[in-house]
């Protein structure tokens, strides 16, 4: 066990070094990094007592007792007890001291310039980047853009049960509670993706409820923004022009909403650009046409109990439609 | 019952001892067969009872433990469908919460403190009987349910809207809610009942100052059980309402709370885990003085330390809502409430290291599991200041970390100590041994396994592996080290699996043990191994902390107390002072009527609330048959 104390520093680094993006102790933004460091600080201090008070165990039990005259006196003992409880509460007293000016320091959602309003659902995350004016604003699904080093307000909200959200490279995690409205510092210093996952028990798939937080540049991040709020891309090739007709004409435009057509769900997440996100179905499989088609083919295999139905499709529809999808970059 | 003359009293004076045994026994006994054995009130028969099924609970749980393991040992394993991962790991939780931890250590209790404080029965013996059948009716009512695919799915916690009538269909989630009523009632009747037989039966002289440590933790303890279980009924049964009679306690569209729930779940929850630990605190003080050979250091700060943690207990709670999104300021303070509660601890802990420098240790099994907790433990509460930390835990808050860190606490801060104490009260409870080398072996392994599994979990933790996902995508960097913790969980096991055998192997045929096997110093030794049905027979009186120590030629009694009907002395509760002969109820059937009745009106009322007024029909004639006067002489005094 000693060895397995000393192991953990090593394997500390070990896990910041790698590129595991969905690590506390690889944080990539002002309030992770400062958590890392209260964490690596308190596991120091607790390492460094809990080997004291074994070296002190062992020499309890394995010291030599020579013979009976050496009983120690129970006054000395009753002031190295004294002294250790006393160590205890200055240490107890050091880490909450250290860990409230790491709350200090994380900063206060309230004072970010930009807000983003993340609504969970069973088992997905809905995105919205409102705005004043109703036309600039649009949504998305389990995938947040936000511009590098700037403090970005998370407004938290759930449609159904409890969720929490949590992409640990960035900040800690905030659940997201039924009739209440809370909110969380995001911060990205370096561009990149970083994955998070939904961290409250939420039923059948709480496991399937990924997201990708996309920090990027500030031009990129504009010209992302300036995408999202286009209407859909009117299909060029032939499948993906048959693959609309079909969307249309199948039950999918009651659950979803492919802005610019007569589709306007609101169930399901918005397809307006589906094809311009990384992942489908909460992160459980990279967007290519095999994968949607596979997605929309069997959903309930791929992620059991999940709110879509199967809808029954030919071969040839499915391929059209998941053309489709592909084409809503 | 021998026959008996008006005006006569036939008293302990004057009685040789077999004579004197031979009418006690007539008195106390449970009658042969199954009649008996249902109507017992024999506080050692109840509580070996209790302790069986405890640790069939957790041979249970551990299987659901280790089918988890087969289906997170890879990535994308398919062992395990999700809904059927949910029950499981529900049912994991709440099996070792409700129907492991916290019944077996008041099972223990049940068995040994009225032995400790010198007593003949338990007070209030046919509620201990009634708090029984509850247990077991709860325990089976939730694995019945399991078995027919209709175990909770919603977590041990069960947070609304989760487990509301919104989003969980069916009788799951009431199966769950039922099964905490039956296991409360049987808890709260256990603690009414310690609190009285250490208030009121202690042997004469057996001031508060002398009290032995376990008896002191468990009197913490159910003082704990007193305040705590209270919040959890109020919640289940509004959780059963709002699913029943469409109330809105938890509904947020309708004026209900949802964190409501979670501030009532955890005002209970966080006690809980004292509720788990107080008792293993006083079996480690126990059996570290009997193998140091001399007192625990400090017993007066010792004392000090359970009731302060029993306090600091309930200003916990919020610590397990930091994001929840609770005003920062308020966290805050539970912060500073949560790392205070280490200076308590830390303080047994220096004492008891204290007691084993200064004395000299005898490394026996039971000694082993101790040393064990003290090198698991003290993990366990190094990572509970890390997790009371607001900012810290924001990021290991539902991960692997917070499995590991509770395992540590409640296996290493409980399991441990109660193994040892199963080894070192297995002798008094059964009058044999069970094995030293079975015994080595098997803590050997529980210990290897038990770090193997669980200290990678912290790592699993801070790479961002939540909790309570049935499985995980191979790109996640998790899959080498949950291979390795579910092939540690094998060594773990198999470290429990020995320890089991060498339970039921010493049960048969073990080596007979005497009185007092390990020289220890409580009351409890100073009886036959086992003991016969009346504990003592005549009444021990202490005049010290440590009444046997020394192996004392004699023990001075009491005497004047009747044989031929069931008495004990009742005692001052602060010195002990012996104030009165009292009756003590002789066996009944009733208690297991009343528990049969009350088990088919509360798993009636699942159904419609209709059962609650039908169902106490029976309920109150079960009642009235156990409070009828029967003209015998222990009901009539």
């Amino acid at each position: 066990m000693r060895t397995g104390r000393v192991l953990l520093l090593s394997i500390i680094s070990a896990v910041a070094g790698c590129s595991g993006n969905q690590a506390a102790l690889d944080p990539q933004g002002a309030p992770a990094i400062h958590i890392e460091h209260l964490i690596i600080g308190i596991t120091i201090v607790c390492t460094v007592v809990w080997l004291l008070v074994m070296i002190v165990l062992g020499w309890a039990l394995l010291r030599k007792r020579s013979s009976d005259s050496s009983q120690p006196g129970e006054r000395s003992l009753t002031m190295i007890v004294g002294s250790a409880v006393a160590a205890t509460v200055i240490i107890i007293a050091g880490l909450t001291i250290a860990s409230f000016y790491t709350t200090r320091g994380i900063g206060l959602p309230e004072n970010a310039a930009l807000t983003i309003t993340v609504r969970a659902q069973q088992w997905w995350w809905q995105v919205i980047y409102a705005d004043p004016d109703p036309v600039l604003s649009f949504q998305t699904a389990n995938e947040i853009h936000i511009p590098v080093g700037q403090d970005v307000r998370i407004q938290l909200e759930s449609a159904d049960v409890v969720h929490s959200f949590w992409v640990p490279s960035l900040a800690g995690k905030q659940d997201l509670v039924p009739g209440r409205s809370n909110s969380l510092l995001l911060r990205a210093e370096r561009p990149g993706i970083y994955r998070g996952q939904c961290a409250e028990f939420c039923g059948l798939q709480h496991t399937h409820m990924a997201m990708m937080v996309i920090a990027d540049e500030p031009a990129d991040y504009q010209r992302w923004i300036a995408a999202q709020r286009e209407n859909e891309a009117i299909p060029t090739d032939q499948d993906a022009a048959a693959g609309k007709i079909v969307f249309l004409s199948k039950p999918c435009a009651a659950c979803h909403t492919v802005r610019g057509t007569p589709a306007t769900g609101t169930t399901g997440p918005d397809l307006t650009h589906v094809g311009s996100r990384q992942t489908i179905a909460a992160g459980l499989l990279e967007t290519t046409r095999g994968s949607l088609a596979a997605w929309i083919a069997d959903p309930q295999t791929l992620k059991p109990g999940n709110n879509m139905p199967m809808v029954p499709l030919n071969s040839v529809e499915l391929r059209n439609i998941s053309a489709y999808m592909e084409s809503l970059k | 019952m021998t026959t008996r003359h008006e005006g006569e009293d036939l008293r302990d004076r004057g009685l040789d001892e077999m004579e004197l045994d031979r009418r006690l026994s007539q008195t106390w006994s449970t009658p042969a067969g199954l009649w008996g054995a249902l109507s017992t009130v024999d506080h050692k028969i109840i509580g070996r009872r209790y302790i069986v099924t405890a640790f069939v609970f957790l041979a249970l749980g551990g299987i659901l433990a280790m089918a988890m393991r087969l289906q997170l040992s890879q990535p994308e394993a398919r062992f395990i469908g999700p809904d059927r991962y949910n029950q499981i790991f529900t049912m994991h939780g709440t099996n070792m919460m409700f129907l492991f931890a916290v019944p077996v250590m008041e099972a223990m209790a049940v068995y040994l403190v009225p032995l400790m404080v010198g007593t003949r029965n338990i007070a209030f013996p046919r509620l201990n009987a009634f708090s029984y059948w509850m247990y077991l009716a709860g325990g089976l009512l939730l694995w019945i349910a399991f078995a027919v695919d209709t175990g909770p799915d919603v977590g041990w916690f069960a947070y609304v809207p989760l487990a509301g009538p919104q989003y969980a269909a069916g009788k799951r989630a009431d199966i769950w809610a039922q099964m905490i009523t039956f296991t409360e009632v049987s808890a709260l009747a256990v603690a009414v009942e310690i609190v009285v037989t250490v208030f009121k039966q202690r042997a004469p002289g057996m001031s508060l100052d002398r009290i032995p440590l376990f008896v002191w933790s468990m009197l913490v303890t159910s003082f704990l059980i007193i305040m705590a279980m209270p919040a959890i009924m109020i919640a289940s049964s509004a959780l059963i309402l709002d699913r029943l009679v469409g109330t809105h306690f938890f509904n947020p569209a309708e004026g209900g709370d949802v964190l409501l729930w979670q501030h009532l779940f955890w005002f209970f929850g966080h006690p809980e885990v004292y509720i788990i630990f107080l008792p293993a605190v006083g079996m480690v003080s126990t059996i570290v003085a009997t193998f140091t050979r001399r007192p625990v250091f400090g017993y007066l700060a010792m004392v000090m330390a359970l009731i302060a943690t029993g306090v600091l207990a309930f200003g916990l709670w919020v610590h397990h809502m930091f994001v929840a999104g609770l005003p920062r300021l308020g966290e805050s303070f539970f912060t500073a409430s949560s790392m205070a509660i280490a200076i308590p601890a830390g303080l047994q802990i220096f004492c008891w290291l204290a007691t084993m420098w200064a004395g000299r240790p005898v490394f026996k099994t039971p000694f082993l599991f101790v040393i064990g907790f003290m090198v698991i433990f003290v993990i366990g509460g190094m990572t509970g200041v890390m997790v009371a930390s607001v900012p810290f835990d924001t990021q290991v808050h539902d991960t692997y970390f917070v499995v590991a860190h509770f395992h540590y606490v409640l296996v290493g801060g409980a399991v441990f100590p109660l193994l040892g104490a199963i080894y070192y009260w297995f002798p008094k409870i059964t009058g044999r041994m069970m094995s030293e080398t079975l015994g080595r072996w098997a803590f050997g392994l529980i210990f290897t396994g038990f770090n193997l599994t669980f200290f990678p979990m912290h790592i699993l933790g801070l790479q961002g592996m939540p909790r309570r996902i049935y499985t995980y995508q191979p790109e996640m960097p998790w899959s080498g080290l949950n291979m390795f913790v579910s092939l540690s969980a094998v060594i773990l096991a198999a470290g429990f699996l020995l320890f089991f055998i060498d339970a039921i192997r010493s049960a048969v045929s073990g080596t007979a043990a005497p009185a007092n096997p390990w020289e220890a110093s409580t009351l409890e030794w100073a009886t036959s191994s086992p003991p016969p049905p009346y504990n003592f027979a005549r009444l021990p009186v202490v005049g010290s902390l440590e009444p046997l120590f020394n192996n004392p030629e004699t023990l001075p009694v009491a005497s004047g107390l009747s044989v031929d009907r069931r008495e004990l002395i009742v005692s001052s509760v602060v010195e002990a002072l012996p104030e009165a002969r009292e009756s003590s109820p002789g066996n009944s059937i009733w208690p297991l009527w009343s528990a049969l009745a009350t088990t088919v009106l509360l798993i009636w009322s699942i159904f419609t609330p209709w059962a609650v007024v039908w169902g106490s029909i029976p309920v109150s004639i079960a009642l009235i048959g156990w409070f009828w006067p029967k003209g015998t002489p222990e009901d009539d005094a």
